[in-house]
């Protein structure tokens, strides 16, 4: 036997701990959320009627099946707050993976074709703000685009606008703030595939000819395609279910459905809706989850 | 023959904008929280008075406490676990339900907060477990975990193995090469993953909102239900501080992975 394979076998004990873990506290909990968003709301605490209670017998428990309802369901795909709320969580996911891609792939360009001593210190300069709080950076923005805030001073003292803007509170704000947090979860992946490509070939592309345009669209982007997908996913997915960003920047006539999730649960202290949302919002997502997991399988494994 | 420029006008320039979009924000936070005066945007000279403010502020400083303490706990269980996991899928080759691991292990980097925060609650309501430090510290744990997983992971993968298997044909078992050879090799990951989900778990508001109980705010809890309300000088201070020692951790992350690693291919966090 190989020293590789007789080194395979304990290191599959080590999955033990941390799969009883993610089992118990990531995939159990959500069956927890199914059984809870078929349940009625009652005003008590926990706010729910039980639905399953085993010990009860079997005759219990087919009463319990006879008692589950797709209500909250119904409730969820007949209002037009929630189907709203849906759309335009999606909406502005598209739209925000866009420009980050549009604003990012430069950034990540302009990373690649550095130095390589030069490289490293940028990678380190992306990734710093992501380990800066998520809050604290947008409450930075807050500071800056409040009515009396920085940008307005500004654009008062160079005569571009006469009086202040309205800036927070709408929908670009939050644009803003959701394209300042996710920037590098968009620039990193992009410049890991961008990094490893070899410049050779787009050397030989203009050297037969083809101009800078052609380069780029023939040779660069198609290449960098892993790099833009793994980004894409990487922002697309926890826009949808944002919550802080559109909370503090954005109006509050059009909710995202993290809003509603959370003023269902919070406020209105109704879980069974606030399960039901969170069912819907994973069925939605379970694509692009999936892909992202291949994705990320493939980078990390098959070196 | 025409060459292209290496590095043109362009991505300079893409370069430039990209990182001053980055950081003035936070740039002119930190200016911001040693104004003087209770204006936010009106400058009133240097001061350190909001600093004060906080340091008299009991219950910011109770949050900030509590956030303290929950990073550090969950951090260190994350490490551990997050540490075996990635040892597991790198060098585990094939085992029963290898495919459902990665794939709980890797959902959570990009699962909506306000998803995750939810269905552990309603777990830890299911086990009538009393909400409060210890449900937040799980939570995060289990979030965390997965991004030490991932940077662990990512170490391993470009480790040379014959440094293991050379071990072991000079009579290592598995767990000697392991404790004596890789696991030396990957000390800098394992670091790097402790800070990361030490800022992480400092950072998060919508996963601790759920799980809390109610008296044990953490700190971005308390910052969340502030900024709501609007502006506040003392605000910038706390975020001010937090930056600052997220700044500390960064450096020493980084000069973990610079003392024991020459051969480069740093650690990226995702």
């Amino acid at each position: 036997m190989s020293a590789r394979r007789i080194f395979a076998r304990p290191a599959r004990f080590a999955a033990i701990a941390p799969y009883l873990w993610m089992a118990l506290f990531f995939l159990v909990p959500f069956g927890f959320v199914l059984k809870i968003s078929l349940s009625q709301t009652a005003i008590a605490q926990p706010p729910y009627e039980p639905v399953f209670d085993l010990t009860a017998g079997w005759a219990a428990i087919k009463a319990a099946f006879g008692a589950l309802s797709i209500d909250n369901f119904k409730l969820l795909v007949s209002d037009d707050l929630y189907v709203f709320a849906y759309v335009r969580s999606l909406t502005v996911a598209i739209t925000a993976t866009a420009i980050l891609l549009v604003i990012g792939y430069p950034i990540a360009y302009g990373m690649a074709r550095l130095p390589t001593r030069w490289q490293a210190v940028a990678m380190v300069l992306v990734i710093v703000p992501f380990w800066t709080s998520f809050l604290i950076r947008i409450y930075a923005w807050i500071n800056i685009l409040q009515h009396d805030g920085l940008l307005n001073k500004i654009l008062l003292a160079l005569h571009l606008v006469s009086q202040p803007v309205v800036w927070l509170s709408t929908d670009s704000a939050m644009y803003l703030g959701i394209v300042y947090s996710y920037l590098p979860f968009m620039i990193l992946p992009l410049y890991a595939t961008l990094a490893k490509m070899e410049p050779a070939l787009e050397e030989a592309a203009a050297d037969l000819g083809a101009p800078p345009g052609a380069v780029f669209w023939l040779v660069t982007f198609p290449l960098s395609l892993p790099g833009v997908g793994a980004g894409v996913l990487l922002c697309f997915i926890p826009i949808v279910g944002e919550f802080v960003i559109p909370d503090l920047l954005a109006g509050s006539n059009s909710l995202m459905i993290g809003q509603t999730l959370w003023l269902e649960f919070f406020t209105n202290k109704d879980w069974p809706v606030a399960s039901a949302a969170a069912i819907i919002l994973l069925v939605v997502l379970l694509a692009p989850l999936l892909l992202y997991e291949r994705v990320q399988r493939r980078q990390l494994e098959e070196r | 023959m025409r060459k292209l420029a290496r590095l043109s006008r362009f991505n300079v320039a893409s370069l430039a904008l990209g990182l001053a979009f980055l950081y003035l924000p936070i740039l002119i936070l930190v200016i911001y929280s040693f104004n003087a005066s209770r204006l936010v945007t009106v400058w009133g000279g240097w001061s350190l008075r909001w600093y004060r403010e906080f340091f008299n502020d009991g219950a910011m400083i109770e949050a900030a406490w509590m956030s303290l303490r929950v990073a550090v706990a969950s951090a260190s269980i994350a490490t551990v676990l997050g540490t075996l996991a990635a040892v597991a899928l790198s060098r585990g080759e094939g085992f029963r339900g290898r495919t459902l691991f990665s794939g709980m292990l890797y959902a959570p980097l990009v699962m909506p907060e306000v998803i995750t925060g939810l269905s552990l609650l309603l777990l830890f309501v299911a086990l009538n477990a009393e909400r409060g430090f210890w449900t937040v510290t799980i939570a995060h744990t289990t979030l965390t975990m997965c991004f030490v997983a991932v940077v662990v992971q990512s170490r391993l993968g470009s480790l040379d193995r014959s440094l293991e298997e050379a071990a072991m044909d000079l009579g290592c078992n598995p767990v000697r090469a392991f404790l004596l050879v890789t696991l030396p090799l990957i000390a800098p990951a394992i670091v790097a993953g402790w800070m990361l989900a030490f800022t992480l778990s400092l950072d998060d508001l919508v996963i601790a909102s759920f799980t809390t109980g109610p008296g044990s705010a953490t700190l971005p809890i308390r910052i969340y239900s502030e900024v709501r309300l609007g502006v506040k000088p003392e605000i910038n201070a706390i975020c001010t501080l937090v930056i600052g020692l997220i700044a500390i951790v960064i450096v020493i992350a980084s000069l973990a992975s610079k003392l024991s690693s020459s051969q480069g291919e740093s650690a990226a966090p995702l």
